[in-house]
């Protein structure tokens, strides 16, 4: 047998100099010779233990063969028969704590770079026109009608599968864009926008019609979608409420909450101001709270527009911080500054009532809390400001009520989630499923696309019956 | 894309546009607002819905020309069309028969309060309305609103036509005089709106104002709209417009709106001299 190899293939990346300057995208993708020698240092296992960590299951060894023995087309098929938008997964799944984290070379800390070569491959798609469908030809129109309620992956994976399989579908859209969160969250530089609308331009090639500006509940409601002719409803509205921490201060000008601050710079592309009319606060001194996803790339955003000074305010410590790994280095790498273990107590105004300061806490661990993290509590008499212009809220999001409050005969939990089964997504309501994170609150990509795809075999099935 | 069907100029600084929005027309009501955007580069701003016709799948929007937005949206003309126009966003006016309702209106506001003012009286309240402008070029819809209330009092600030002060003065001497009055809408520049409820507080008369805080997406989604009410932070995209007026914490509203005083202006400055250019150039060509 062949030495194994522990040396992982680093991904070439922008200078940490340069890229904090720019919007492009920070990760440039393996080059040809760098991705195959990167699936030669798959064991292909017989157990396969890295398929089980793919929420989906792809089938990574398979893919990755095929990869090696440079047929490529078949890799692609591989990929896509489990995961309809590998460009966007390879990109931003937390690949650490899934696939990668399961494969056997995880145990030598040298796991295969699955995610790499999933970008790579679906890449190589967009750079060559290709498009290989794994999924049988367009079925005959069946004639029934389905509403999908939100065009983020949840929703874009319900209706590719869905047109597929020859049902007609409409997705509604409360914003301008279709891509949720992949347009107005994750920014340009670790997921370009033209890779998202690719996608959804493939998802209405299909013949699935998509609805801009229509926001479900204030147009139609679910119940008058039903009414209307469609046999049944996908809802897949997200959790894009943000949470603020209800401190003195917080309605300071200069604090915003990361969706806030993030759709400026992203949807509305405030770091092209004032060529683009939507303006954005480029602070000097910027304190960003939170340690997640979200923390790091409003973190990143701000210090791409010009701030001096750019600090991530964190609870815990660095262990407990549920941003991706790679995110933190980069974000480390280009000069954001980790406040870690400290706490806002409240937020300071001048006269103009524009946030000054921030009054901190220092923290400390405690004994773990019911997450299973050691519990963060204040160090008596620690108090001490922070001298800041902008402060990004970045605490976490909840589902928006209006779905809930519009929808009769929904359940809800006490986050506010809607409860929909597991496996299927069926809510308790009949002719409507739910899936993506309006079910698990804030998530993944790759978990709502699984739970779009497990849905639209479950709405399917049910068309079926009705015919 | 959604089609200018009539533009009017109702005043030299105020237009009307009437725009087809099919679902919008459906489902509005009184009260309610719309966000929308021009193009590709533009921002998202919301306007009241003024008027709609579920009939003929319209939805007509007023506005006063302040910046960027409404100063590119008033270069267009009927048939032009705009990318985005979404709504109807908001909670519907609270309307109910609560017998003698006082509709004041400031400025462009008398084209918001026309639904509210007629919504009030179809319920079977009289409708006092009191509209105000800062002078007689700035009047318009005087007799639409006279058509849906039952008594009309009219202010210009320099007295060059009418009675002569601000609005507040008229509304006092209702809330003093021996007719009861049930309630209050207030709707127009944020400090007319403050001074509305500060006239009405002393008399314990419930004063509905519609706020007008800075919004991005108008679905709850961002918090830029978050207004304080009663001490409790609201979003006032999905929790209002309309909010008790006595319980508004105004300076909150009045900072909050300055956010981008300078931007806005550089904006505005960049957005008039490429105009002034593309102009020209049009002309020479
Ligand atoms: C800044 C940020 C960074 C992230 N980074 C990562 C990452 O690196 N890796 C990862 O895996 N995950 C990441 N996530 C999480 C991931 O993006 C989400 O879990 C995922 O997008 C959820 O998908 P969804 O389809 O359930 O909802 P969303 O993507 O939230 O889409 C919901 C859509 O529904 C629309 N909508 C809402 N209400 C209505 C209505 N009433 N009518 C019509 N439309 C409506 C919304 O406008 C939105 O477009 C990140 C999230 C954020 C915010
Ligand atoms: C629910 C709601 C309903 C509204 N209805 C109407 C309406 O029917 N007709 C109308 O003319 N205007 C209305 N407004 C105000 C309108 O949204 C603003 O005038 C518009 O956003 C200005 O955009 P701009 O780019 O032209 O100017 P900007 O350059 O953004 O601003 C120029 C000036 O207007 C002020 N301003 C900015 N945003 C707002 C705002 N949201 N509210 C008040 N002042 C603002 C700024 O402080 C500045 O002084 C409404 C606002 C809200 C929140
Ligand atoms: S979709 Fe995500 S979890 Fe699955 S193999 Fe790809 S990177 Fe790993
Ligand atoms: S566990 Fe790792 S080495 Fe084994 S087949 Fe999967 S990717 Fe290859
Ligand atoms: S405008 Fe974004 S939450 Fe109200």
């Amino acid at each position: 047998m062949a030495k194994v190899n522990l040396e992982r293939e680093p991904m070439p990346r922008q200078d940490p100099r340069s890229r904090g300057k720019n919007f492009a995208e920070v990760a440039l993708g393996y080059r040809p010779e760098q991705a195959k020698a990167e699936a030669s240092r798959c064991l292909q296992c017989p157990k396969r233990p890295c398929v089980g960590g793919c929420p989906v299951g792809i089938d990574i060894p398979d893919f990755i063969e095929a990869l090696r023995n440079d047929d490529m087309p078949e890799a692609l098929r591989i990929l896509k028969n489990k995961n309809s938008l590998p460009g966007i997964c390879g990109r931003v799944c937390p690949q650490e704590t899934q696939c990668e984290a399961v494969c056997v070379l995880a145990k030598k800390e040298a796991p295969v770079a699955i995610g790499r070569l999933e970008r790579y491959v679906a890449d190589w798609e967009r750079a060559n026109q290709q498009s290989v469908d794994s999924s049988p030809a367009p079925s005959e129109p069946s004639g029934k009608r389905v509403a999908v309620v939100g065009s983020g992956p949840a929703g874009l994976a319900v209706a590719a599968d869905l047109a597929k399989l020859g049902h007609g579908v409409t997705l509604f859209e409360a914003l301008h864009v279709a891509g949720g969160v992949l347009m107005y969250g994750i920014p340009e530089f670790r997921l370009p926008k033209a890779i998202v609308q690719a996608e959804v331009n493939y998802v209405t090639s299909l013949g699935v019609e998509l609805k801009l500006d229509s926001v479900i509940g204030k147009i139609d409601t679910v119940d008058e979608l039903l009414n209307d002719g469609y046999d049944a409803v996908f809802l897949a509205t997200g959790a894009g409420l943000p949470m603020f921490l209800n401190i003195p201060g917080e309605n300071l000008n200069g604090i915003y909450s990361a969706n806030e601050f993030l759709t400026r710079v992203n949807l509305m592309e405030a770091y092209r101001f004032p060529e683009y009319d939507t303006p954005v606060k480029v602070g000097k001194r910027v304190a960003v709270i939170g340690g997640g996803n979200v923390a790091m790339d409003s973190a990143r955003c701000a210090l791409r527009l010009g701030a001096e000074e750019v600090y991530i305010i964190y609870r815990r410590s660095e262990a407990e911080m549920p941003a991706r790994r790679e995110e933190v280095e980069n974000a480390k790498e280009e000069g954001i500054q980790f406040r870690l273990l400290t706490n806002p107590k409240q937020f300071l105004g001048n006269e103009q009532d524009w946030v000054v300061g921030m009054e901190c806490y220092q923290m400390e661990l405690a004994e773990p809390d019911e997450s299973g993290r050691r519990r963060p509590v204040i160090k008596p008499g620690s108090e001490f400001v922070i001298d800041v212009d902008v402060v990004i809220v970045a605490l976490g999001t909840t589902p928006n009520p209006l779905i809930a409050a519009t929808t009769e005969g929904l359940e809800t939990t006490r986050q506010g989630t809607v409860v929909a089964d597991e496996a299927a997504g069926k809510t308790v309501k009949p002719k409507v499923w739910a899936g993506g994170d309006i079910v698990t609150g804030a998530a993944t990509v790759i978990s709502a696309m699984g739970a779009g795809k497990r849905a639209a075999a479950s709405i399917d099935a049910y068309l079926k019956e009705l015919a | 894309m959604y089609k200018i069907l009539l533009r009017q100029d109702l005043v030299p600084n105020v237009r009307l546009f009437k725009i087809a929005a099919p679902d919008v027309a459906k489902k509005a009501q009184a009260g309610q607002f719309v966000i929308i955007r021009l193009d590709e580069k533009g921002e998202r701003i919301p306007l009241t819905i003024a008027d709609w016709d579920a009939k003929e799948g319209s939805v007509t929007i007023v506005f006063m020309e302040v910046g960027t937005t409404t100063h590119r949206l008033a270069r267009l003309k009927s048939g032009d069309s705009i990318a985005n126009f979404v709504g109807p966003l908001g909670l519907p006016t609270h309307i109910e028969k609560f017998g003698t309702v006082v509709c004041v209106a400031g400025g462009f506001a008398v084209a918001t309060i026309m639904p509210i003012a007629r919504a009030m009286r179809d319920k079977g309240n009289k409708v006092i309305a009191i509209m105000g402008a800062r002078n007689k070029n700035l009047i318009f819809w005087e007799d639409e609103l006279r058509r849906v209330s039952d008594q009309l009092i009219v202010t210009t600030d320099d007295g060059s036509y009418a009675r002569k002060g601000l609005v507040t003065e008229p509304l006092r001497e209702l809330l003093e005089g021996h007719e009861r009055i049930d309630r209050v809408i207030a709707i127009g520049p944020s400090i007319m709106m403050k001074f509305s409820a500060k006239t009405t507080q002393p008399f314990g008369v419930k004063t509905i104002v519609s706020l007008n805080p800075i919004m991005v997406d108008g679905t709850g989604m961002c918090g830029c709209c978050r207004v304080s009410v009663g001490g409790v932070t609201r979003f006032a995209c999905m929790d209002g417009p309309d909010f008790d007026g006595h319980q508004v914490d105004w300076d909150l509203l009045f900072a909050r709106q300055r956010t981008y005083l300078d931007e806005e202006k550089r904006s505005l400055e960049q957005c008039q001299s490429q105009h002034v250019v593309s102009s020209q150039i049009k002309v020479r060509g």
